[in-house]
């Protein structure tokens, strides 16, 4: 049965590839979409939002968390669609490896987020952003986004499986906006009023957004996060990955 | 050997409705079994529940020698299923479809690709191949469904509605593929609506209703509990009718008569001898006859008959005489 989960897996991880290769636009859409926020808020809403250093420098990484945490909803949306489709009775009715769908799932959402995590810093380059921090801080900050990627990840996948409808998938998406802008991608918490300072502060995206910020050596760095963007990530995992695999294998039993 | 789908005791409830209501079958190896009934009658449920997709809450299920509860694996490795809606990746092309089910059969890569090119060939769907399934007409997504259902020529074959919205090329393509298959020593439990269907492809029939077998036997079997074949005669003149059902060489209590679309129809037994000796007597009395026509008792008529409904049927024919 394992001896076939890493080649199922691939099998089903080459299936999210082909649709891919068959739906060229969305693949376009999702890599855009976060390059034309950067841009509406580093040129329309600007500003300083009472911070030293260059805004650039601070709003870069932030939108960096901030797409890493928008990645749940593509993850939702997708899993729920699969889920609703006929093709899942045939996978499920066959000799395959259990979970095999979501390894697929989740490599491939890997994958095109680490493309968008490119083609941002790409574009945040291209208007000014710069990393300070060397080569090994640069790596470590991409390893933090990419681990606050694959917690969102999990917690898209099981949100998935509960709300089981694409019409339940809106109503989780709506909620998925105030958590990402209650966070510090745009503005530092000390700008905030008290409460909201508090919560901002709390927010997991934050934490990332903090730790790459100081990675960077930009703006809004504060040494010692590191730990609090690595514990955040695992410790929702940790929930997480084995509420969904758990409930994947019990489906409309 | 032991049979290939041993189904004893088994209830399956959707909150207070009971789908399967303590369901027994058995399907002998190598033979063709078809489940008959109407909508609702829990014919999906049973499926999936055949097919490991579904657990029952009650009774025992084995399929290929397997548990299908606590050997799920094992079960799946030998059965194929074609289900009552498309179970294909619809943004995928044909082949891709198959090559992708063939590698999670573990065929390998290349076996794979040689698997899904002579499937596309024996379904007619060769030049169809790369184009995405959601672009197929339903004929042909019935097509390349059950393809994919026969990718390892499984022990045990379960096809549910196989030739609903077929055109009848399709549907003897359908009959042919589990003849062929059955040829080779597979099991068929396939579910049908369709009597014919039936009558056609199965050894045996189980009639479920409300998720119980009501009736299980060969066709003939099952047609002989409604009184088998009947003759339906249709007159010019619906006036002739009373004189006609006196003088035809007809059973006179079972003759039923439907005045408005002037017809008498009644049970037969000897077919050929009713046929003509129905067509001489209405020669020698000058009874204009529009139609004579020998018939198979529909499913309606075996199913009401079946569940005690029979007074629908008198219903639908008119008044006896
Ligand atoms: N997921 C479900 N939730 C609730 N009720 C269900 C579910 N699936 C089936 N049922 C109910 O169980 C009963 C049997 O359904 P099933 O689909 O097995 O019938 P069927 O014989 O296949 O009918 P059809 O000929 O229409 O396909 C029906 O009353 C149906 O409403
Ligand atoms: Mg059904």
């Amino acid at each position: 049965m394992t001896t076939y989960a890493l080649s199922d897996s691939w099998t089903m991880t080459r299936r999210e590839l082909a649709h891919w290769a068959r739906q060229p636009v969305q693949v376009l859409v999702a890599l855009v979409f976060p390059v034309m926020l950067l841009l509406m808020f580093g040129y329309l809403i600007g500003g300083g939002r009472g911070l030293e250093g260059d805004y650039v420098d601070f709003l870069v990484p932030g939108m960096l968390a901030l797409t890493m945490a928008f990645g749940l909803e593509g993850t939702m949306l997708a899993v729920t669609q699969d889920l609703n489709k006929g093709v899942i009775d045939r996978f499920r009715s066959m000799p395959m490896a259990n979970g095999a769908v979501l390894v697929g799932r989740s490599v491939a959402d890997m994958l095109q987020s680490a493309l968008g995590l490119a083609v941002l810093i790409g574009v945040g380059y291209a208007i000014g952003w710069r990393a300070h921090g060397g080569f090994g801080a640069f790596m470590g900050a991409v390893g933090l986004l990419l681990l606050f990627r694959f917690a969102m990840l999990w917690i898209g996948i099981q949100l998935a499986m509960v709300a089981g409808k694409p019409e339940m998938v809106q109503a989780v998406q709506i909620l998925v906006w105030p958590v990402g802008f209650l966070s510090n991608a745009f503005a530092t918490p000390e700008s905030m009023p008290g409460w909201l300072g508090t919560v901002v502060e709390w927010n997991p995206m934050s934490q990332t957004a903090t730790a790459v910020r100081d990675l960077f050596g930009g703006p809004g760095g504060e040494p010692g996060h590191v730990w609090a963007a690595v514990a955040w990530p695992l410790a929702l995992l940790a929930v997480f990955f084995p509420l969904a695999v758990r409930r994947f294998g019990a489906l409309s039993k | 050997m032991t049979d290939a789908i041993v189904v004893e005791g088994v209830r399956k409830r959707y909150g207070d409705k009971h789908a399967l209501d303590g369901l027994d079958l058995t399907v002998g190896r190598g033979t063709v079994h078809g489940v008959l009934g109407p909508n609702g009658a829990g014919k999906t449920t049973l499926v999936r529940i055949l097919s490991t997709l579904l657990r029952p809450d009650e009774g025992r299920v084995e399929v290929a020698g397997h548990d299908v509860v606590s050997d799920a694996h094992e079960v799946r490795f030998r059965i194929g299923l074609l289900g009552q809606h498309a179970a294909l990746d619809e943004e995928l092309g044909g082949r891709q479809n198959l090559e992708m089910f063939g590698r999670l059969y573990h065929l390998g890569a290349r076996h794979a690709r040689v698997r899904a090119d002579e499937l596309l060939e024996r379904f007619g769907l060769a030049d169809t191949g790369r184009k995405a399934v959601k672009e197929y007409s339903g004929g042909m997504r019935r097509r390349l469904d059950l393809a994919a259902s026969l990718i390892t020529e499984p022990e045990v074959l379960f096809l549910d509605e196989p030739t609903t919205g077929l055109d009848p090329r399709g549907r003897a393509e359908v009959w042919d593929a589990v003849r062929s298959l059955v040829g080779g020593g597979t099991t068929v439990l396939l579910t049908t609506q369709y009597l014919e269907e039936a009558d056609q492809l199965a050894h045996r029939i189980s009639v479920v209703d409300q998720g119980r077998v009501i009736a299980d036997g060969t066709a003939n079997e099952l047609k002989a509990l409604t009184g088998g074949d009947r003759i339906d005669v249709v007159l010019r003149d619906g006036g002739q009718l009373g004189a006609a059902v006196a003088l035809l060489p007809l059973p006179k209590p079972e003759v039923s008569v439907d005045a408005d679309r002037r017809l008498l129809s009644a049970p037969v037994t000897d077919r050929m001898g009713a046929l003509s000796g129905v067509v001489r007597a209405l020669e020698e009395a000058g009874i204009e006859a529009e139609d004579v026509a020998l018939r198979r008792p529909t499913l309606d008529e075996v199913f009401l008959h079946l569940t005690g409904g029979d007074d629908r049927v008198h219903d639908h024919v008119g008044e006896a005489v």
